[in-house]
C-alpha cells in the first residue's frame, strides 16, 4: 500500500482574505493617485484646447467651449447632446468675438487625420488649420503641417453658407495639385493626395453641418 | 512557507547589475518587445516609457516583497497582477498630469505595461523570494536595463529617421532623414542591428575568458 501523497492546500477563505486585503490597499493607492491628479489633468487638457485654438485663430486670448445644436447654440456643460456639434469661441484681449474653431476628421493614409480649423465670422471663411492628432506617414504625409503652399490654402478657404441656410453655398473640394480656381477649392500636395483629401473630406463634413447651425446664430456669441 | 531552502540574502553589486548588464531585458533577455518596438520612435518617448516602466517595477516588486510570505501560492499569481495593474494606472493618471502630448504619444502602452512580462517576471521569479530591500534593488537594475535598451533603440532610431536627438536638430537643414527607421519596419532593423552587437559582445568576451 502506497502512502497518499499530502497535498498542501490553502483554506478558501485564507486566500479569500488575501485578495480582498490587497485589493483594498490597491483601490485606497489609485483613488489617491486619482483624486491628486484630476486638476492638473483638467488643466493641461484646457492648456492644450487654448494653445489649439490660439494658433488657428491668431490674436485670440480666450476660449469658451459652445454647442451648436438644430434649436440654437448654447455654452457646452457636459457632454455633446445628439446632433449637436462641439465648437469653440475665441475672444480677444478686449473681449471681441475673434472666431470660431472646431475640429474636423477624416480618414488618412494610416489612420483618422484630426484637425482644428479657425474660422472668421466676417470674411465667412477659414483662416487656419492645426492638426490634432494623425498618423500619417513622416515625410510625406505630415506635409500637411509643413508645406507653406499647402497651408496658404487655408488663409481664406470659402465656406459661406447658402441663402436658405442648410448647407455651404459651395462645398469644399481637395483637387489636384496646381488646379485650385476658386476659393472654396483646396490645392492637394503632390504624392500626398490621400491626406489632402482626408484634411479637404474631414473640413467638409465639419463645415456643412456646423455652419448652418452656427450663422444664424453668431451675432448670440458677441459680448 | 517559500523559505524551504536558504536564500542568499546579501545585497552584492550584482544584484543591481544583473538587469543593467549580464541579464539586460532587452539586449539579452530579449523580453517586452512590444513597447520596445512600438514607442521607440524618439528618444523622449523611449526615456518616458523606460521611466514608467520603471516605476512601475520597483513599485510592485516591492509591495510584492514585502507580502511575499502571506500571500497563498494558489493566488500569487493573481495578487501580483493586480499589485502591477495598480502602479500602472498610477503612472497613467501622473503621465497625464505631466504631459498630455507624452501621454498621446505613448499611447495604449502605458496601459500594456500591465502585461509586460519582464515586471512580472521579476514579481515571481524575484521579488517573491527575496527580502523587499533586495527586491528593490533588483528591479531598480532591471528598469534602468531596461531603460538603457530603450533609450539606445530610441536614440538610433531618432538620429537615422529624423536627424535629431531629444528634439534637437543634429545635422542642420540638407539632411535627408532616413524615414522608414521612425516607421515600424525601421525597429526592427534597429533592434536586430543592436541585438548583433551585443551578440558579437558576448561572445567575444567568452572566447577571452577561454583563452585566458
Amino acid at each position: 500500500m502506497t502512502e497518499p501523497i499530502p497535498v498542501h492546500t490553502t483554506p478558501g477563505n485564507k486566500m479569500i482574505i488575501t485578495m480582498g486585503l490587497v485589493a483594498s490597499i490597491c483601490g485606497v493607492l489609485i483613488v489617491g493617485a486619482y483624486e491628486s491628479t484630476q486638476d492638473a489633468i483638467a488643466n493641461n487638457k484646457r492648456i492644450m484646447v487654448e494653445r489649439a485654438v490660439f494658433k488657428v485663430l491668431p490674436g485670440a486670448a480666450k476660449v469658451n467651449e459652445y454647442v451648436a445644436t438644430p434649436s440654437g447654440i448654447q455654452p457646452l456643460t457636459g457632454n455633446v447632446p445628439e446632433g449637436g456639434m462641439k465648437f469653440y469661441a475665441a475672444y480677444d484681449q478686449a473681449g471681441a468675438l475673434k472666431g470660431i474653431a472646431a475640429e474636423a476628421a477624416g480618414k488618412g493614409y494610416a489612420d483618422i487625420v484630426r484637425v482644428l480649423y479657425g474660422y472668421d465670422t466676417q470674411c465667412q471663411c477659414i483662416i487656419g488649420i492645426g492638426v490634432v492628432s494623425m498618423r500619417e506617414t513622416p515625410g510625406i504625409g505630415d506635409k500637411i503641417i509643413t508645406d507653406p503652399a499647402f497651408l496658404k490654402n487655408f488663409e481664406a478657404l470659402d465656406v459661406r453658407v447658402n441663402t436658405e441656410m442648410t448647407a455651404l453655398a459651395n462645398a469644399v473640394k481637395v483637387v489636384k495639385h496646381g488646379s485650385k480656381q476658386n476659393a472654396w477649392e483646396i490645392d492637394a500636395i503632390a504624392g500626398a493626395t490621400v491626406t489632402s483629401k482626408a484634411v479637404g473630406r474631414g473640413i467638409n463634413e465639419s463645415a456643412q453641418k456646423l455652419m448652418p447651425l452656427l450663422v444664424p446664430h453668431i451675432a448670440e456669441l458677441k459680448p | 512557507m517559500s523559505a524551504n531552502k536558504p536564500v542568499d540574502e546579501s545585497i552584492t553589486f550584482d544584484t543591481f547589475m544583473e538587469g543593467v548588464w549580464r541579464q539586460n531585458p532587452v539586449f539579452v533577455m530579449v523580453l517586452g518587445m512590444c513597447p520596445t518596438l512600438a514607442v521607440t520612435v524618439s528618444a523622449v518617448n523611449a526615456v518616458s516609457m523606460g521611466l514608467a516602466t520603471l516605476f512601475v517595477l520597483v513599485s510592485s516588486c516591492f509591495l510584492v516583497s514585502l507580502i511575499r510570505n502571506l500571500v497563498p501560492k494558489e493566488v500569487r499569481i493573481a495578487t501580483y497582477i493586480v499589485i502591477i495593474a495598480t502602479f500602472v494606472t498610477l503612472v497613467d493618471y501622473i503621465i497625464q498630469a505631466v504631459s498630455l502630448s507624452l501621454y498621446e504619444a505613448l499611447g495604449a502602452f502605458i496601459q500594456l505595461i500591465v502585461v509586460n512580462c519582464i515586471i512580472l517576471g521579476r514579481a515571481e521569479a524575484h521579488a517573491s523570494k527575496n527580502p523587499p530591500l533586495k527586491a528593490v534593488v533588483n528591479a531598480l537594475g532591471m528598469g534602468i536595463g531596461f531603460t538603457i535598451g530603450l533609450l539606445a533603440l530610441g536614440a538610433t532610431r531618432e538620429i537615422l529617421g529624423a536627424g535629431k536627438l531629444f528634439g534637437f536638430s543634429l545635422f542642420g537643414e540638407h539632411f535627408q532623414p532616413w524615414v522608414v527607421m521612425v516607421l515600424p519596419p525601421g525597429g526592427f532593423f534597429v533592434l536586430g542591428g543592436w541585438l548583433l552587437l551585443f551578440s558579437f559582445m558576448r561572445s567575444r568576451s567568452e572566447k577571452g575568458v577561454a583563452h585566458e
